[in-house]
């Protein structure tokens, strides 16, 4: 396991082939949210998932040159800033607090019920990113080293 | 827009730290004091705009069975205005004791997530509401226990992260049988709901809530992780979580939960009682023995909470007054008090209190206000824990319970008889001290100079001018018991 | 009547892993245990008779329907316990570096 990082090649390729599968499946969850079971938070374990597997099947130097960790940090507080602005446009609209400001919109349709499905988006992609990154850090330690006290 | 905004700004902060942060942490302990700033002032706002009348928002627009409503009336005020000035003042006092530890922006981020968490308890009006604020808080609080790094901290954090957690489970039960049997989750229309209920009911839900919030205030059964958790945490830190975390948690959630939605009933009056005279006895008898600074100081916070908790189970308005009195002076005095043994710590290097020396001439500041901050936990006057503790005893005897009287005058007793130890030994014993390895900062010393300053102010809220004005809507909405809902309801 | 009694005994059963394990992961997964049975008793309770999920469909009449807002509750809150679970795993990791063991009689260095 540590000469060569990451696991054996048929976990290789299977992985390169299904982590995009992996991607549109958390996707549809996440936008089809106000029509089907799911939305924010189960579209994003999905997602978390999906980055997970890469660092799983590729090793960990290998998934820090693809991915850039900082840029992803970034991205998950943009996140939550974008929730907060949303919220805080309804109260720009004449209304309240995380108001449905936007049009409804028909029934079943994708565009309906109005200010949700942004709400899914944005809660999709922090809890995605906040998972991959709490796993991320807890494999940075590794066990062999000592410690200082 | 004022009432979201006490969770929107602290939050809106915390995320801003993470996404422009820099290595050395100027920028986060900027926007940090902005931010508690800022809700300090709309805290004050909050006071003098309101008056006395309670004040309801209802996110989104939704109605009120529906929807989640902010409700602040004058206790909700009073406490908002308590939590964000001792925010401010760890604010202060964290920007110098961090250039110690490492500063990071980290840190500031997650004090920010902890005064979103306690805000969002204080004004919120629903009880999952409160039960995701609540861990919001609590999820801050553990990781900030265990800042430092060393080895000792992260013991202190997995006790109190495991016991948060079962007592969050046991929370989580009482309000999905709330919610079966009253089909509703707003505090108001359980506090409708409640005289319906069957008598097995009521006890079995009040005894869930009531375990399970007393183990977040620190409640003598429950109270096993505060002396490890609150003597581990970084000095600020330990102020936060024994200033005002464990009495809005705790105190706020337990006397909303049993006086304006449940409506008092006697019987876990009566169990207030109780718990708070073993709090106050067993505390104080621990905290004599230690020798370890934060250690003795965690010891008589939770001999303090029993104080408010016989407040609380007299059932009086003078009892209560003196509660939410001493609440208030609870969070100041102690405070300063931890702020006292982390700049002893810093400038020394030692907590133990046989190690350190007179500290008058080196760090003038720290000595005097600890002597400030002792002589008001002990109860003397002119300071503002003699007033509080003296209407607590005053209520004890006019209820016809002169025994917690009687257990409430011990423990002041035995408190001063533990604090005239740390000034002998600790902080004015016969040697000077050697020079401090550390300078103690500006900050530092600002933040400790208000709060002792405060310590002395705050005895005022006894002169009946100011009494009226502040503390008896306070005493008045939570009296008003079951009135609270019709107040709420009526918007 | 008895859906319940069962989620009361996961309850114990959670709450015995707590109180008597003493390796930290069991401590844990314990904790995860008790979690997992206050969510199942939530989502019990939302539960009526003769209903069926709550989702409305195009073409499907409207029936009666079991209680949607458990189950919003039970998704919030497991998604709190993941991150009490993530803290405490994390607290693990970093225990063990410092103290090289994962038993807790060992690791109790505060005392009195």
């Amino acid at each position: 396991m540590n000469e060569k990082p990451g696991m054996s090649i048929i976990v290789k390729t299977t992985c390169r082939i299904i982590l995009w599968v992996v991607f549109l499946y958390g996707f549809y969850i996440i936008l089809f949210g106000h029509l089907s079971p799911g939305g924010g938070f189960g579209g994003g374990v999905v997602l978390a998932l999906g980055f997970l597997s890469i660092v799983l099947a590729y090793g960990r130097s290998y998934a820090l040159d693809w991915l850039s960790i900082p840029r992803l940090e970034k991205a998950e507080a943009g996140a939550v800033l974008l929730f907060l602005v949303i919220a805080l446009l309804g109260v720009v609209a004449g209304g309240a607090f995380l108001q449905n400001f936007m049009s409804k919109g028909s029934l079943f349709h994708l565009y309906s019920s109005g200010v949700i499905p942004f709400l899914n988006i944005v809660i999709g992609l922090k809890v995605g990113l906040s998972l991959f990154l709490v796993a991320w850090a807890l494999t940075e330690y590794d066990s062999e080293d000592g410690d200082e006290e | 827009m004022i009432l979201p905004s006490f969770m929107v700004i602290p939050l809106a902060a915390a995320f801003l730290i993470t996404l422009l942060a820099r290595r050395d942490g100027i920028g986060a302990a900027l926007i940090s004091l902005v931010a508690t700033a800022a809700t300090l002032g709309l805290s004050v706002y909050a006071l003098v705009g309101f008056g006395g009348s309670t004040v309801v928002y209802s996110m989104g627009g939704w109605k009120i069975p529906i929807g989640i409503p902010l409700v602040a009336d004058s206790f909700t005020v009073f406490m908002l205005m308590m939590v964000n000035l001792i925010a401010l003042a760890s604010l202060a006092y964290s920007w110098g004791y961090l250039r110690w530890l490492g500063s990071d922006w980290k840190y500031y981020a997650l004090f920010m997530t902890l005064l979103t968490g306690m805000n969002g308890v204080l004004i919120t009006g629903d009880l999952f509401n409160l039960f995701v604020f609540m861990e919001i808080a609590l999820l801050a609080g553990f990781a900030l226990v265990a800042y430092g790094g060393q080895a000792h901290e992260f013991e202190a954090s997995f006790k109190y992260a495991v016991m948060g957690g079962l007592s969050s489970s046991l929370i989580l039960i009482a309000i999905a049988v709330v919610y079966s049997s009253t089909s509703t989750l707003t505090l108001a229309k359980i506090a409708e709901a409640y005289p319906a209920l069957g008598p097995g009911l009521k006890i079995w839900v009040g005894v869930l809530l009531l375990a399970g919030f007393s183990l977040k205030a620190a409640v003598m059964p429950f109270h096993a992780w505060l002396p490890d958790a609150h003597s581990s945490a970084p000095a600020p830190i330990s102020a936060m979580l024994s200033g005002v975390l464990i009495k809005t948690l705790g105190v706020y959630v337990l006397i909303r939960l049993f006086y304006n939605v449940f409506g008092a009933p006697t019987i876990f009056l009566q169990v207030f009682l109780v718990l708070g005279a073993l709090s106050i006895l067993l505390g104080v008898f621990l905290a004599v023995g230690q020798w370890d600074l934060k250690r003795l100081l965690a010891y008589h916070s939770i001999s303090q909470i029993g104080y408010i908790l016989i407040g609380m189970g007299l059932g009086t308005t003078l009892g209560m007054a003196g509660a939410i009195f001493h609440a208030f002076n609870h969070a100041l005095f102690k405070s300063l008090l931890f702020f006292n043994a982390g700049a002893v710590e810093m400038g020394l290097g030692t907590r133990d209190l046989r190690k350190m020396g007179n500290i008058t001439r080196l760090m003038p500041m720290t000595a005097h206000s600890s002597m400030v901050a002792s002589l008001s936990i002990s109860g003397i006057p002119p300071f503002n824990g003699f007033f509080s503790k003296l209407i607590i005893i005053i209520a004890a005897i006019q209820a016809r319970q002169p025994v917690f009287g009687f257990l409430a005058v011990i423990g002041s007793l035995l408190t001063l008889a533990s604090f005239m130890k740390v000034q002998r030994y600790g902080f004015r014993s016969e040697k000077p001290a050697e020079a401090a390895e550390r300078k103690i900062g500006w900050s530092m010393n600002l933040a400790m100079a208000v709060l002792a300053v405060l310590c002395v102010l705050m005895s005022l809220l006894v002169v009946p001018g100011i009494k009226e004005g502040i503390l008896d809507p306070v005493v008045s909405a939570v009296m008003n018991k079951t009135g609270y809902a019709e107040l709420v309801l009526g918007r | 009547m008895t859906l319940y009694l069962l989620c009361y005994a996961l309850f114990l059963v959670g709450l015995y892993g707590l109180i008597t394990k003493r390796d930290i992961v069991k401590i844990i997964l314990a904790s995860g245990i008790m979690g997992y049975a206050v969510n199942l008793m939530i989502v019990l309770f939302g539960y009526k008779r003769q209903a069926i999920y709550p989702i409305l469909e195009k073409g499907k009449p409207v029936a009666s329907m079991v209680d949607p807002l458990p189950q919003a509750l039970v998704l919030t809150s497991i998604v709190i316990e993941l991150g009490t679970t993530a803290l405490l795993v994390a607290l693990a990791v970093r225990l063990f570096r410092k103290y090289r063991t994962y038993d807790i009689t060992k690791i109790r260095r505060l005392r009195g």
